[in-house]
């Protein structure tokens, strides 16, 4: 009850930033030069053929109609239409959406499951060798940008050694094996900003909790450090943890856009540059609104599931 | 930039004494300051550096690699690499210090107003929400793709991305600093609203802004580099690192060192910065400086 009450409130708090975000893109796309009426009639239309498709499609109307017109659309899953290939926003995202898919899974996996344990063994060893290592990696992480350390791996792991191959994608489709070759570099690439920054917070988190009484007593009573550190400490950590998860998966948005161009993955970040490119402003704005639209998922999912691991957290 | 700049010491007690402590008690933000001033002097005196016209061409010479007469090698035009790069820390630094500034005071003077009547509050906090609920990379380049490429629209586009982080941040220690017994007597004693704001609260908010104003100058520079690696950022006539390395992309299997100068000059002078911005962060909150 308490739970279901909490998530409705929290659903219903996402919708005036979702609103922001949306009269932005639309924003955005209203003041963007180039007549989508012209680019639907064609190469031979005439005049009066535009502006009587643009009469149709009710691009003569004031703002807020054409912003309402608009989120209706959005209603049906209509995202616009590309002003280069024609074809509808959805579509062309809808075909490219399966490696960016997979790259963000995989690199939340490698970072994830590196992240938290190194930061809890620096937070046990706190100034010991793996402390230090980890804190200079993870200061690092966030000085060194994604495509630099792309290009590092790269060099050394295909162009040098030859052990893995130095760009494309292959669908998991195509066997397990094929698609893990190719996801390797990319998912460490990218990984590496978003592990720096949840080591750091695990590790901050793990410290002060280490600090507290029932730590003390879990460890006077004879437990085992393994199980002081899991089951006592790193479950009482695990709030600030899943948030920093969740704030970070910005970071990974963006990061994917370059990754994606680096390693010539054929996924939304490689249709966004290419968009770029074309001034092709429908599909800039349908993903920049798609990728928002899913951060603010995730960080509503990161809120509701701190009940999860901190039964005290009671809404 | 300035909080670490030490005072001459006026007494008789030598320099280097104090240089020593410093380096014993921040090395890594004094560490950071060097690579930082190297970078800025680098920048400041490239035409002195050894460096060629960086955007002169030279087919006969493509892609030679490093020697005595092309540090870095050529790229696929036949230009300097080696004074590509010196010249890419002009616009990096450029983009870096543009953008902490602006951003900085632009979320000073909203952080300040919002924060302080509650009335605006609501709407200019749901309005930062949405801005920052777009990842920053997807903000600037939809902001950038409506407009030509300059740099100008690069440092403004990025300085948008990061004005919501920092009123949220003036924000909080407005509502704070309200509260304080100092403001409420300068209140009670009838002291007007811009008064109370600019000697009152302002000058306590300076020094985490000039910590946060260090993190986005780092964050710029990456951001810079991200855009002009993937085309929409600085315009190609413009040699700066994240161009260089885009148009070396091509080249990854044939030529490697090209991608690799300008990625170890953007990392070290933004790690500088980062070094530094750590260190001010400790000396402001020592408390914070054993956990982080």
């Amino acid at each position: 009850m308490f739970m279901l009450r909490y998530t409705l409130k929290r659903l219903l708090a996402t919708i005036p930033v979702m609103g922001v975000v949306a009269l932005f893109v639309f924003s955005l796309l209203y003041i963007s030069p180039g007549d989508p009426a012209a680019v639907i009639a064609g190469d031979i239309a005439t005049e009066e053929d535009i502006a009587r498709i643009r009469a149709q499609l009710g691009l003569d109307q004031p703002y807020f109609v054409r912003f309402g017109h608009w989120l209706a659309g959005l209603a049906r899953g209509d995202l616009g239409t590309s002003i280069f290939t024609k074809l509808p926003v959805a579509t062309l995202i809808s075909q490219r959406i399966e490696p960016t898919l997979a790259l963000t899974v995989c690199t939340l996996i490698v970072a994830v499951s590196l992240a938290v344990p190194l930061g809890v063994i620096a937070a046990a060893r706190a100034g010991g060798w793996i402390d230090r290592v980890v804190m200079a990696v993870s200061v690092l992480g966030f000085s060194v940008p994604v495509f630099v350390i792309a290009y590092g791996l790269i060099l050394l792991f295909a162009v040098r050694l030859d052990w893995l191959p130095v760009q494309g994608y292959r669908s998991l489709s195509e066997g397990f094996g094929p698609f893990i070759q190719h996801m390797i570099l990319p998912s460490v690439a990218l990984g590496i900003v978003y592990m720096a920054l949840i080591a750091r917070i695990t590790r901050a988190t793990m410290l002060d909790v280490l600090a507290q009484d029932y730590v003390r007593t879990a460890t006077a009573k004879g437990l085992a450090p393994s199980t002081v550190l899991t089951r006592h400490a790193l479950k009482n950590a695990a709030v600030p943890i899943v948030t920093i998860i969740g704030i970070g998966v910005a970071l990974l948005i963006g990061g994917v856009v370059v990754t994606e161009t680096v390693f010539a993955i054929p996924g939304l970040g490689r249709l966004t540059v290419d968009a770029i490119l074309r001034r092709d402003y429908p599909i800039i704005q349908g993903i920049t609104l798609l990728f928002s639209a899913v951060y603010v998922l995730v960080n509503l999912l990161v809120d509701l599931s701190y009940s999860l691991f901190d039964p005290r957290i009671r809404y | 930039m300035a909080a670490i700049a030490i005072p001459a010491p006026k007494s008789a007690s030598p320099t280097w004494h104090f240089i020593r402590d410093a380096f014993r008690r921040h090395p890594t933000a004094i560490a950071g300051a060097i690579v930082l001033a190297a970078m800025v002097l680098i920048a400041l005196l490239a035409p002195w550096l050894g460096t060629v016209d960086p955007l002169a061409v030279s087919p006969i010479r493509r892609l030679k690699p490093p020697s005595a007469e092309h540090w870095f090698g050529t790229d696929m035009l036949g230009r300097d690499v080696y004074s590509r790069v010196i010249y890419g820390a002009r616009v990096s630094l450029a983009v870096g210090l543009a953008v902490a500034v602006l951003a900085t005071v632009i979320g000073l003077a909203i952080g300040l107003v919002t924060g302080y009547l509650r009335w605006l509050d609501a709407v200019v906090m749901r309005v930062m929400d949405g801005l920052m609920s777009i990842p920053s990379v997807l903000l600037a380049i939809a902001l950038i793709a409506l407009t030509t490429a300059s740099l100008r629209n690069v440092i403004v586009a990025i300085a948008i991305t990061e004005i919501p982080r920092v009123v949220r941040l003036v924000r909080s220690l407005v509502l704070t600093l309200r509260e304080q017994p100092y403001v409420e007597a300068a209140v009670a004693s009838g002291t007007k609203l811009p008064a109370i704001l600019l000697r009152h609260i302002l000058p306590n908010t300076l020094a985490p802004l000039l910590v946060q104003a260090t993190y986005i100058c780092a964050s710029a520079m990456i951001t810079e580099a991200i855009l002009s690696f993937i085309g929409a950022g600085t315009p190609p006539n413009i040699p700066s690192w994240g161009n260089i390395m885009a148009e070396a992309r091509s080249l990854i299997q044939i030529a490697g060192t090209i991608l690799l100068f300008p990625g170890i000059f953007l990392s070290l002078t933004v790690l500088s910065v980062n070094l530094l911005g750590d260190g001010m962060r400790d000396a402001l909150d020592p408390r914070l400086a054993r956990r982080m």
